[in-house]
């Protein structure tokens, strides 16, 4: 009884904090095609449609998972918003302090500047740290580059940014090489932190990791997101690890949102069949439970090449002719639950949580 | 309907607990390990290569024979006994002195004294040694003035003879004792390699890298740029270029036209590799996450992509040495590179290129030995090299 309490208590919440000056960022019809190209003369033959018109904004304080299966354009998502890539439209608007601006008119010197409030954790500590550095040098990039500290004051911020995610000063000097998994992603984290941003871009951080150790830097992370205040943009295929961290969930599919809900209200009562089929696929913890499985049909489609209407309607198991015709609009079919899909109100899906 | 939920949450939280206690005993357990073999953990790329080439025997030779050669090059004029202006006539097409080390049980380095004499059919002049007249080696002895590293006017050499000659390697049809002008040879043709490969990097690491880095049209363009110049066959191409060069200029522009040439023909090879090197890095998360913190192309060349590709550029311009002196040697034998009076391996080979010397004076060849030397020992340090560049790949 608590527990449902607590969740819808926690829903409650995620409503109150999508209003006004609460929003820290706003996605609005982001668009990222990567033209493919052919030929000695490279002529443009199509594009791979990484992402479609994806619009959501993120409050302050909360964290917005975003699930979805392999290449369905979650890392295209979180690279576009860094602005690694440039998109092909649409636009992105940061709050910084309470006046909204559209990052991608920024110039190398503004983005410079929000650089410091956005900041990227990434899937594979392997790759993301220099292995010729040492974790004073990885650390302290960031605190390099932009001026902030030098000499014995950088050393003294790193090591508080270490003492923060849980390594100690003894390891300042050490290189990659000589750290688990575990304490790589501690680094990546810490490294994030060192400019203070206000979001942080989770690019799947436990995805790479051993399950015992997933556990602890997810916890590592809620700890640090109450301590600092921080916002989260956490991306995962692990629908467990999603539901544990946010308070609200996307789920993408083909390089589309396809349905966005507080987490409790998406893993109980998902309004899109594609939601219903992911859910039906999470492991059950209890071994007398036993759940139809929604086996989907067919494979995913190649973005080179959408379905036309609704993307999901070549292997959704509900689909009528208006799903292959008519692209569904993003509508908010209930307060804070937004879907896209023609049949949302008359179908009745299945979740995991009842 | 709740108890599912409730049941779910439950063992969520116990399977967490047991996690954490499970991965507390993994961390402090490989914490331990990792303070047993703390050696290994905070050890440098470098103190790893140098580890690694340590352990192989033949490519540690090749680098001390590549330190001995440079350092005999750096004090040539104090080593050699003789300067190169000096003619001893009447020893002219001497072949190399054996050289004896001790006299009566005690050590006494000497040569013996030489008769000179003519064959009466020939009329070759022919040497014979007197066993009976040891002439003493003598160490830093009074010879001709030179000036040591060009700069400070000396007089003393490591070792001569007080009368007489002493000739280990021999003498040309002048009378020039070979062994000084091989010393003095190895400082042009050891150098021209330096200078010609730090030029070619220059110009390799800075197209490679860009090329690597920027791609597009600054790639496309590099790239055909390197085709081009590959696709000339290269003798001829050295042949138009250094025929090209006026005969009054000096010996100094000379020598330094032809390192220019000769990097600007063996650039080609560094960049390649540079570019397909930095080429797998700019895709490494560690880049991208230097970007999103707001480095400049600046900070991300200099700070990550060189010093990562720093063990490849050495172990390229130690491999690339030997195609330089190579080069050296082999343009000058044509006449086509450096002439007399400077004097590199190559020259000193070049006047050696007859069936005469074949016959009758081998050791004027002695310096095409000491050209292979250089470029073995150079390319078995710089395979060393190349096994250990790279310690963090298994």
């Amino acid at each position: 009884m608590c527990v449902a309490c607590c969740i819808i208590d926690d829903h409650e919440k995620g409503e109150t904090r999508m209003t006004g000056d609460n929003t820290i960022l706003e996605v609005k019809n982001l668009t990222k095609h990567f033209p493919i190209y052919r030929g000695f003369l490279r002529r443009i033959v199509g594009n791979v449609q990484a992402l479609n018109d994806v619009s959501f904004s993120v409050a302050k304080n909360e964290t917005l998972g975003i699930v979805g299966e392999s290449g369905c354009g979650k890392t295209t998502l979180i690279r576009v918003m860094m602005r690694a890539y440039e998109p092909t439209s649409g636009e992105m608007l940061f709050n910084q302090n309470g006046e909204m601006i559209n990052i991608y008119s920024l110039n190398k010197r503004e983005l410079k500047e929000l650089r410091r409030h956005m900041q990227i954790i990434f899937q594979d500590p392997l790759s993301s740290l220099n292995p010729r550095k040492t974790v004073l040098e990885i650390i302290g990039e960031p605190l390099l580059i932009h001026g902030v500290a030098r000499g014995q004051e950088l050393k003294s911020r790193v090591s508080e940014l270490l003492d923060m995610v849980g390594l100690s000063v003894k390891h300042l000097e050490r290189y990659p090489n000589a750290f688990s998994g575990g304490q790589r992603q501690r680094i990546a984290i810490a490294r994030a932190l060192a400019l203070q941003p206000q979001i942080v871009l989770c690019d799947e951080p436990v995805s790479a990791l051993d399950v015992s150790i997933q556990a602890q830097i997810v916890n590592l992370l809620q700890d640090l997101q109450k301590e600092l205040g921080l916002t989260y943009l956490f991306i995962s295929h692990d629908l467990s690890v999603v539901e544990h961290i946010s308070n609200r969930v996307a789920v993408m599919y083909l390089g589309s949102f396809v349905e966005l809900a507080p987490s409790a209200e998406l893993y109980r009562n998902p309004k899109h069949p594609y939601t219903e089929a992911l859910l039906s696929a999470t492991p059950i913890i209890d071994p007398d439970a036993r759940r139809k499985r929604i086996i989907l049909p067919g494979e995913l489609p190649d973005p080179s090449n959408p379905p036309s209407g609704c993307k999901f309607h070549t292997r959704c198991n509900y689909a009528e002719e208006v799903c292959r015709t008519t692209v569904p609009a993003w509508e908010e079919v209930s307060p804070g639950h937004w879907t896209s899909c023609h049949l949302a109100k008359t179908l009745s899906l299945r979740g995991v949580l009842k | 309907m709740m108890s599912g939920m409730k049941h779910y949450k439950e063992t969520a939280d116990y399977i967490n607990k047991m996690y954490n206690r499970q991965s507390q005993l993994d961390e402090s357990l490989a914490d331990q390990m990792r303070e047993s073999e703390k050696i290994a953990d905070a050890t440098s790329q470098w103190r790893l290569m140098w580890r690694k080439f340590k352990r192989n025997r033949i490519a540690v030779v090749g680098g001390i024979v590549v330190l001995l050669f440079y350092l005999v090059a750096l004090f040539g004029d104090f080593i050699a006994p003789y300067t190169l202006e000096q003619r001893m006539t009447r020893y002219s097409y001497l072949p190399p002195q054996r050289v004896y080390f001790f006299a009566g049980g005690r050590f006494q380095p000497h040569v013996y004294a030489l008769e000179t004499g003519r064959d009466p059919i020939t009329l070759q002049r022919t040497y014979v040694p007197n066993p009976d007249k040891r002439i003493p080696i003598r160490f830093f002895v009074e010879g001709a003035p030179y000036k040591l590293f060009g700069l400070i006017p000396a007089r003393r050499h490591l070792f001569g003879v007080e009368e007489g000659i002493i000739s280990l390697f021999g003498t040309d049809g002048q009378g020039r004792d070979m062994f000084s002008r091989i010393i003095k040879g190895s400082q042009i043709s050891l150098t021209i390699g330096l200078v010609g490969v730090a030029l070619s990097l220059l110009i390799g690491a800075v197209l490679g890298v860009a090329s690597g880095y920027y791609g597009g049209w600054v790639d496309n363009v590099v790239q055909r740029l390197i085709e081009i110049v590959r696709s000339f066959p290269p003798i001829p191409l050295w042949m138009a270029l250094t025929a090209a060069l006026p005969q009054h200029w000096s010996p100094l522009l000379i020598y330094f036209t032809i390192t220019v040439i000769l990097s600007l023909i063996g650039w080609t090879w560094l960049a390649r590799q540079l570019r397909g090197k930095v080429l797998a890095l700019r895709e490494e998360d560690f880049i991208m996450a230097a970007r999103l913190a707001g480095a400049s192309d600046r900070w991300i060349i200099f700070k990550h992509l060189i010093p990562a590709t720093f063990s490849h550029i050495i172990v390229i311009s130690t491999l690339s040495m030997p195609s330089m002196i190579l080069a050296e040697s082999s343009l000058s034998f044509l006449g086509l590179g450096l002439r007399p009076p400077l004097t590199s391996w190559g020259v000193l080979l070049q006047q050696a290129q007859n069936t005469q010397v074949l016959l009758l004076y081998p050791w004027l060849m002695l310096p095409g030995v000491f050209v292979a030397l250089s470029i073995l020992a150079f390319n078995f340090m710089g395979d060393g090299l190349r096994d250990a560049a790279d310690p963090y790949t298994v």
